[in-house]
C-alpha cells in the first residue's frame, strides 16, 4: 500500500464514521425525550454530516476520479464502508445511544486533535474545524452519562447495561492496521497507542464520576475497519440510500 | 414511570463583547449545566452570542402586575428627571 492509497483509505474511514453515526442520530429526530434534547441531538448530528461532507469531498480530490460526496455516501455498498462497528449499532433507548456516542466522542476528540498536526493539509484543516464541534459533543455526552449514572436507581442500572453492551465495540477503535501504520509513518498521523491511553483515562474518570463500573477485559468485536460489518449496517444503508438508488441524481 | 416537567430557566445572551446580556427566551432543563447546554443549542445556533447566562425562572423576583400603577406611573409626570434641559454644544454627536 503506497502513501496515497493509505491517505485515501484513512480519509474515507473518518468520513464513514461521521456519516454512519449521524444517520443513526437522525433516526431519532422527532423522538427526543424533551424538546431541548431533541434540538441538541439534531445539532450534533448536523455537525457530523458537515464533517462527513468535507471528508468525502476531500477523498474525492485525493482519489482524482471525479467521485462526489454523494457518490461516496449513496452509491457504495455495505462492504465498501469502513466505519467502526460501534457506530452502526442500533439506537436502543436513550442511554444506549448516549453511551455509544460518548465512547466514540472521547476517542474522536483525541484523534482529531492529533490530526490537526498531520502532514496532509486538507485533513489537518478539516480536523481543526471539527475539534471545536467535538469538544462540545464530548462535554454534552459526559454530562448526560454522569446524570444518568448518578441519577435514579433505574437510570443507573439501565445505563450500566448500556455501557456493558457497548464495551465490546471499543477495542476496534485502537486496532492498528496497515492504513494506520502508513498514515502514522508517512503523514505524522495519530498514534493509536497514545490515544488509547488518553481515552482510557478520560473514560475511567467520567465513568467513576457517574458512579458506574468500568467493564473488565473481554473479547472485542472488530471488522468495520476492514468492511466486515454487523447485520445492522445493511438496513441502515438501505434506508439512507434508497432515494438516490431509485432515482439516481434526484434533487429538490 | 412518572412524567415530571423539568424546571424552566430564563436565557440571556450577550451578542458581542461590550454589550449587555439580553433576555432571549427560556428552556427546560433538569439541572443548571443542562440549562446552559440547552440554551446554547436552542438560542445560539446561528452565532447569536458570545456569552450566555441562565437562571431558574422561579429564582427571579418580578414586579407584581397588579401594582403597575403604584410602581411605574408616579414617574410619568416627573419630566425634570430627564436630562432634556441642557444646552448641547454643536458638534457633540453622542450624548
Amino acid at each position: 500500500m503506497n502513501r496515497e492509497q493509505a491517505l485515501l483509505a484513512y480519509t474515507l474511514r473518518l468520513a464513514d464514521n461521521a456519516l454512519i453515526l449521524s444517520q443513526r442520530m437522525v433516526e431519532v429526530v422527532a423522538a427526543g425525550p424533551e424538546l431541548e434534547e431533541e434540538l441538541a441531538n439534531a445539532n450534533l448530528a448536523l455537525d457530523f454530516i458537515g464533517q462527513a461532507r468535507m471528508l468525502y469531498t476531500h477523498a474525492g480530490h485525493l482519489e482524482g476520479r471525479g467521485r462526489s460526496e454523494d457518490d461516496f455516501a449513496f452509491m457504495r455498498d455495505e462492504h465498501e464502508f469502513r466505519n467502526l462497528l460501534l457506530l452502526e449499532q442500533p439506537n436502543g433507548h436513550f442511554g444506549d445511544a448516549l453511551v455509544r456516542q460518548y465512547l466514540f466522542e472521547a476517542f474522536y476528540l483525541h484523534l482529531l486533535e492529533s490530526l490537526t498536526q498531520c502532514a496532509d493539509p486538507g485533513l489537518a484543516d478539516i480536523a481543526a474545524r471539527a475539534v471545536k464541534e467535538v469538544k462540545y459533543h464530548l462535554r454534552h455526552c459526559s454530562k448526560w452519562l454522569i446524570r444518568l449514572g448518578d441519577g435514579t436507581e433505574l437510570s443507573h442500572e439501565r445505563v450500566q447495561t448500556s455501557l456493558d453492551e457497548a464495551w465490546r465495540y471499543t477495542g476496534e477503535m485502537f486496532e492498528v492496521d496497515e492504513v494506520d501504520e502508513v498514515m502514522q509513518s508517512e503523514y505524522a498521523g495519530p498514534d493509536l497507542v497514545a490515544i488509547r491511553a488518553l481515552w482510557q483515562s478520560e473514560v475511567t474518570a467520567t465513568v467513576a464520576e457517574a458512579t458506574l463500573t468500568l467493564p473488565g477485559e473481554q473479547w472485542m468485536a472488530s471488522g468495520g475497519k476492514r468492511g466486515q460489518h454487523s447485520e445492522h449496517l445493511g438496513f441502515l444503508l438501505a434506508e439512507m440510500q434508497y432515494l438516490q438508488r431509485s432515482f439516481p441524481g434526484a434533487t429538490w | 414511570m412518572s412524567k415530571q416537567e423539568w424546571p424552566l430557566y430564563e436565557v440571556f445572551i450577550r451578542s458581542k463583547s461590550g454589550l449587555s446580556h439580553r433576555h432571549a427566551g427560556s428552556v427546560h432543563a433538569a439541572d443548571d449545566q443542562m440549562a446552559l447546554d440547552n440554551a446554547r443549542d436552542t438560542y445560539t445556533r446561528r452565532s447569536e452570542g458570545v456569552s450566555l447566562w441562565v437562571v431558574r425562572s422561579d429564582r427571579i423576583i418580578a414586579s407584581d402586575p397588579a401594582e403597575t400603577a403604584a410602581f411605574f406611573e408616579p414617574a410619568e409626570d416627573k419630566i425634570y428627571r430627564h436630562p432634556t434641559f441642557y444646552e448641547i454644544p454643536d458638534g457633540v454627536e453622542n450624548l
